[in-house]
């Protein structure tokens, strides 16, 4: 078998239960790549140790039988999920250092389905950013390349969409708060989905805005997606959002059937100026799904355009009041203080030094909309048109549409540095197509469906009913194996 | 709605993050930037809606208010910047 790090978590899976190849093996493999790719930026904190230690006892649990399916797959950590023992950072400087003495729920359900971490992922600072680029630790690098330059790989996940995509691990964990797994997955021809709000826990993973974050899987392909979904799923005492529901095998649903099925075109996605190829990638995977069997209708989300302002009141306001726990005194950065400095003057330098700029800047936007006089003209009416906004969405379900299909993002990926001088408000557009997902709840699931002219990928973004991650799996493998989606970055790295 | 340098000052203030004054100006102006992007929320009629507290209609778990935790000190203090004597340090609180 060559090239083990190439393969996806079903493949390895049923090599490692018909012994032909051991976890141990995998994760050589892999932690050679990431050695090799640091031009990627991808692995930011690297655990070759644990990762082999993870590895030896999966192959004795395989081998002793009936070992679960992600047992033994070497998988990259987001820098957001709190590992124990292991820097968890968020991207940031103000938790420099930080190694918690505790493991995130999803990670922890990874480790106990017998998954290997061979490491950190980057990330935007504290998930704000749609580009990477606001990482402490520097960009992360898109494995895909034109002209020499060296692109986005999207963000906030996108240290996790760089590492999948260049092979350096069989898949990663993400978080989405606003589209951080969709964008980024569609910027690198990986599959990523964000699962309904409440299938996955929340406790351990660095809070961003907790009524939007959801955790999900970052996969080559659909299938795996669903495997390690299911894997990252449950309910958690921890994280009273969690959902009490049972988790489907939705790799059993991946049927490939959809005749009859209803998938719906949201015609406020139609933006004035769309560039003709997202246009045309938009109705090739309609007719794609049209071919299986699927009837395409046109509806209507008519508040789809205050989806992104009530966003950045909403998640900034929910941002600005997590982020209030970073004050140098529990963990990570403290500013040097001069004499006579009194507690305020520690907070207002330790958080001054410790947040980015776009933190910065999210965490004030928030405490103005939050604040004495503007709460309700700002906070409250956002959370009123995001009531709107999930109407929209109830009304087409309620209606009989089983599916909604959507670009993921307006463009391919573009150059690193290339918004450097953009008004912030620019950079928020990546996420006109994902993030009304997040403000209803909903499942979301970005799938690579063809290249631009550049031969860059592009996404596809199918939306789903609420707690139906496995129908939408299942519309989401039709379109894969429509697209025949096969192209990889050539390696430059 | 225009933020000017004094409200920009103000919210920094509240936000207990840092700002030179030399930076105000600029600061003011991306805050006039984000919330006329924000304003188009006015557009929109949200008479007899209300604010959403929760985007799935379940209810809270609840549990009994016991003590389920605790007694892990070391652990808690393990990376603060300044822990002494079993204590979060910090400067000087109360003259």
């Amino acid at each position: 078998m060559t090239e083990l790090n190439k393969l996806t978590i079903a493949a390895a899976r049923d090599a490692l239960k018909a012994g032909d190849v051991t976890s141990v093996e995998l994760t050589r493999a892999c932690l050679t790549e990431i050695d090799a790719a640091d031009a990627l930026g991808a692995f930011v904190h690297k655990t070759p140790d644990l990762a082999l230690e993870q590895a030896a006892a999966a192959d004795t649990r395989i081998k002793a039988g009936d070992a679960p399916d992600m047992c033994g797959i070497p998988l990259g950590i987001k820098d957001l999920f709190c590992t124990k023992g292991v820097n968890s950072q968020a991207a940031s400087a103000i938790l420099n250092g930080f190694r918690p003495e505790y493991e995130s729920t999803v990670s922890q359900n990874l480790l106990d389905a017998g998954a290997v971490m061979l490491g950190k992922l980057n990330m935007d600072e504290f998930a704000m950013g749609s580009s990477n680029e606001t990482s402490v630790y520097g960009n992360a690098v898109n494995p895909w390349k034109v002209d020499g330059r060296n692109l986005t790989p999207g963000g906030s996940s996108g240290g996790s969409a760089s590492a999948v995509a260049a092979d350096l691990c069989l898949a990663a964990t993400g978080t989405d708060t606003g589209g951080s797994i969709r964008q980024p997955a569609a910027f690198t021809g990986i599959t990523g989905i964000k699962p309904t709000y409440g299938r996955c826990s929340r406790w351990g993973i660095v809070a961003f805005a907790s009524s939007l974050d959801q955790a999900g899987p970052m996969t080559k392909d659909v299938r795996d997606a669903a495997i390690m979904l299911e894997a990252m799923c449950g309910h958690d005492p921890k994280d009273s959002t969690s959902a009490d529901l049972p988790v489907p095998n939705f790799e059993a649903m991946l049927t490939g059937d959809i005749k009859g099925k209803v998938i719906g075109i949201p015609r406020e996605y139609r933006m004035d100026g769309m560039p003709a190829e997202i246009e045309k990638l938009w109705s090739d995977g309609s007719a794609m799904l049209k071919d299986a069997g699927a009837e395409i209708r046109d509806i209507s989300l008519p508040h789809t355009k205050y989806a992104l302002p009530a966003y950045y009141v909403i998640a900034p306001a929910e941002a600005s009041s997590n982020l209030a726990r970073y004050d140098g005194v529990k963990y990570g950065h403290r500013a040097k203080l001069a004499a006579g400095d009194g507690i305020n003057d520690m907070y207002e330098k330790t958080r001054a030094e410790g947040f980015g700029d776009e933190v910065q800047r999210r965490v004030m936007v928030g405490t103005y909309v939050l604040s004495a006089g503007f709460y309700d003209a700002y906070y409250n009416r956002a959370r009123r048109v995001r009531n709107l906004i999930k109407r929209d969405f109830e009304t087409v379900f309620a209606e009989g549409v089983d599916a909604i299909l959507t670009p993921a993002t307006p463009s391919a990926a573009f150059g690193l540095g290339e918004m450097a001088d953009a008004d912030p408000v620019k950079m928020y557009l990546n996420d006109v197509f994902t993030v009304t997902v997040n403000l209803a709840g909903l499942p979301g699931i970005s799938v690579p469906a063809g290249l631009d002219a550049q031969g860059l990928p592009l996404g596809l973004q199918l939306i789903g009913r609420p707690w139906e991650e496995g129908d939408l799996l299942n519309f989401a493998q039709v379109l894969e194996d429509r697209a025949g989606f096969v192209a990889k970055p050539a390696k430059w790295w | 709605m225009s933020i000017d340098i004094e409200t920009a000052r103000k919210v920094a203030h509240l936000a207990r993050i840092r700002v030179e004054e030399d930076r105000l100006p600029a600061l003011a102006q991306e805050f006039n930037d984000i919330l006329g992007f924000i304003e188009q929320l006015n557009e929109v009629d949200v008479e007899g809606i209300e604010p959403m507290t929760s985007v799935t209609p379940m209810r809270l778990k609840r549990r009994a208010d016991v003590v389920t935790d605790g007694d892990q000190q070391e652990k808690i203090l393990k990376n603060a910047p300044d822990a002494r004597e079993g204590f979060f340090a910090v400067p000087k609180v109360v003259e």
